[in-house]
């Protein structure tokens, strides 16, 4: 029992650490029609100036302010040079150019900082563990993590349905020529919520830097995840990126941890840990495509 | 004005053949320099080029000329690479290739066209075993070794039982294998996760519920460095140990881990501690002109010039002799960094294996400490299935 609580919880964490790096790729896609293949150099930018200022000041939050930018105009930068050049063109290339980034950020990276991975530990102040129930020991800084996430997408749902910065955005989603007409710099609205879907990426990026390896091409794993997270949850639609983080989340997380020992129960224990192991890396595909399925369009589809 | 040209084309022409009976051996390099991996392909080239430098561009005595190339880590690629240098610069000798998957694209062929290949890393039990070839020598060491001596030294602890993880593809198979070779004691699960996994929560809180005496542990690359992370900060560390094969350990990779991989257990063929003339100078040598520790790949780059080195001197440069080529690099006539070093019937090392434990030096950097030699002239598993 308590090693479940303990499993929802890393599920919990894990779908967390998504929602922020889906949420700024749907609302890039949902709105601006541009299909962002390098929104995770964006992560692996805020891993890595998270690393290399924490590394210098030794504080964490001054890491997590600088990753936030450098993400953020990194990802402004490219809307200005080389997406504003794209928004009539094809998606296929869209989809080139972006790859092509993918490929520049990650030799730029290595170029800036060497081969090898950078070291980035978790602040004083988050580390050690707490006792939640009796026996259920967690990390405080994963704890951080997901309160993080739930500010996060508190402040997202804030800004696009109660203020008038995300009335534009929504009203620039449904007809770019009409809101254009009416007065709205809707160059400069794209350029921002581009800079913010970055921003977003680069937060999910200085926050994992403690947790996992910053690396060069760190990126790309997590970016399919959150292709998935996408599809599941409907293009464009931050509603649908909560909710198919989550679930990509805890199933990701709990078929890794239950799979196989439910296999073992019919099974000799060295197929059911391989079957078991395969099958918990195709849970969530199958997840993915038992949503397309049954709402071909994802959970929440956008309102176009 | 024509003339001119012609006389200095001919000119060129008779200098350029005049050149062309000094001209160097060729050696091809090809490595992983880009993708995660870069830092690996890195360190074999700086060490193999650390050997020709300190012969002033010559190994043996014969003047070599080093060419590199970066397969991406794609065994297409370095199919590619293969093919030019055999069909566009003659090269007679490849070494360099980080992976096993890549080496088993490559080796096959280039040595049945001839090519003498010597592995600065991989070392695949495929090559090894029923797959061996007279072209083909490992100089690093067959994969299984570096789990095998970990496997010993957990077995003769006082360990019951030992919780297993590596990801799911065939060279994490092939290492636990190795560790299960000399573990004879209980094993509390044997986990495969996915490749390239970053996350490793749901295995740490499945470790904690199993409660082993010990992990074993092969994840190389970024998935050590979250895995190591994530496992002490779970706090896990104390009272569950963790032992794995040397590439998590190696002094680049334990810069971006830090304090968290204090005191594990590895096991290896080297380090740069090892008490031996020839390494001590080639530590010394190595930190001198790359301001960096040298890495076990770096030491296995620079044993792979310095054996050519070797079987140069003794054919005196004619490389045309084959055979006699080969021969001499068979006898291994060479100071290795690691000390004893020789080869088996199957051109795989027999040498010393140790375990080693992450330290802290003074100046605050993390780094190895040789603590015991578990293996004495170690020969590796695949060896009688080679017939030669």
């Amino acid at each position: 029992m308590i090693l479940l609580i303990e499993q929802l919880l890393n599920g919990l964490q894990l779908g967390i650490t998504l929602f922020l790096m889906s949420a700024g790729l749907t609302l890039v896609f949902g709105i601006m029609q541009v299909i962002n293949l390098a929104h995770g150099s964006f992560y692996m930018i805020g891993a890595y100036v998270g690393a290399t200022v924490a590394a210098v000041t030794g504080s964490f939050l001054l890491a997590v302010l600088a990753a936030l930018g450098a993400a953020g105009l990194a990802g402004m930068a490219v809307e200005l040079v080389v997406l504003r050049q794209l928004y009539k063109r094809d998606h296929l290339d869209q989809v080139l150019a972006t790859f092509g980034l993918i490929f520049f950020f990650n030799e730029m990276t290595r170029i800036l900082w060497g081969k090898q991975p950078l070291f980035m530990d978790i602040p004083v102040w988050l580390k050690g563990n707490i006792e939640l129930l009796p026996g259920l020991i967690y990390p405080v800084y994963r704890l951080a993590v997901i309160v993080v996430g739930i500010v996060v997408a508190l402040l997202l749902w804030y800004l696009f349905s109660r203020t008038r910065l995300g009335m534009q955005i929504r009203a620039g989603a449904s007809n770019r020529e009409m809101v254009a007409a009416l007065g709205v710099n809707i160059k400069l609205l794209y350029t921002l919520v581009f800079g913010l879907g970055t921003l977003l990426a680069g937060l999910a990026g200085v926050m994992a830097g403690p947790i996992f390896a910053v690396e060069s091409g760190m990126g790309e794993s997590i970016l399919i995840l959150t292709f998935v997270v996408i599809v599941i949850g409907g293009i464009g639609s931050v509603r649908g990126a909560v909710v198919g983080a989550l679930l990509v989340g805890l199933v990701d997380t709990l078929g890794r941890a239950f799979l196989p020992t439910l296999f073992r129960v019919f099974l000799t224990s060295a197929t059911a840990d391989s079957v078991g192991a395969s099958l918990a890396s195709m849970s969530i595909y199958i997840l993915m495509a038992a949503v397309l399925i049954w709402k071909p369009r994802g959970l929440f589809p956008s309102y176009q | 004005m024509k003339r001119l040209l012609v006389v200095m084309a001919a000119a060129a022409f008779t200098f350029g053949l005049h050149n062309a009976a000094a001209e160097p051996v060729k050696i091809g390099m090809i490595t992983t320099l880009s993708t995660k991996a870069a830092y690996l392909g890195e360190d074999i080239r700086d060490g193999f080029q650390l050997a020709v430098e300190q012969e002033g561009g010559k190994l043996g005595g014969v003047e070599v000329e080093l060419l590199v190339e970066d397969d991406g880590r794609k065994p297409e690629k370095a199919k590619q690479i293969a093919e030019r240098y055999m069909k566009k610069d003659g090269v007679k000798i490849m070494t360099g290739i980080v992976f096993s998957n890549v080496a088993i694209a490559v080796v096959p062929k280039v040595v049945r066209d001839g090519v003498v290949y010597l592995s600065a890393n991989a070392g695949p039990s495929k090559l090894a075993g029923k797959g061996c070839n007279e072209n083909y020598f490992s100089v690093s060491y067959q994969n299984d070794n570096i789990d095998e001596v970990v496997g010993q030294f957990v077995n003769d602890s006082e360990h019951q039982s030992v919780y297993l993880i590596a990801p799911n593809y065939p060279a994490g198979k092939d290492h636990l294998a190795g560790f299960k070779r000399y573990f004879k004691k209980d094993i509390s699960a044997e986990v495969y996760t996915k490749l390239g996994q970053s996350d490793y929560a749901a295995e740490i809180a499945a470790i904690r519920a199993a409660k082993p005496d010990a992990v074993f542990f092969f994840l190389p690359g970024g998935m050590g460095v979250s895995f190591l992370k994530q496992y002490a900060q779970a706090g896990l560390s104390e009272d569950i140990p963790l032992y794995g094969p040397a590439f998590s350990f190696d002094e680049r990779l334990l810069k971006a881990v830090g304090p968290v991989a204090l005191g594990v257990k590895n096991g290896s063929q080297w380090t740069h501690d090892l008490d031996n003339e020839a390494n001590k100078q080639f530590v010394a040598a190595y930190v001198e002109k790359y301001g960096r520790t040298p890495t076990l790949y770096a030491s296995q780059g620079y044993d792979t010039a310095r054996l050519i080195g070797s079987a140069h001197k003794a054919v005196q440069g004619n490389i045309d002799d084959l055979s006699g080529f080969k021969k001499a690099l068979s006898k291994a006539e060479f100071d290795s960094v690691r000390g004893n070093f020789s080869f088996g019937t199957n051109q795989h090392p027999i040498q010393d294996l140790y375990i080693r434990e992450v330290i802290k030096t003074d100046d605050g950097q993390f780094t190895n400490r040789t603590i015991k030699k578990v293996f004495e002239n170690h020969v590796d598993a695949y060896a009688a299935e080679c017939k030669m």
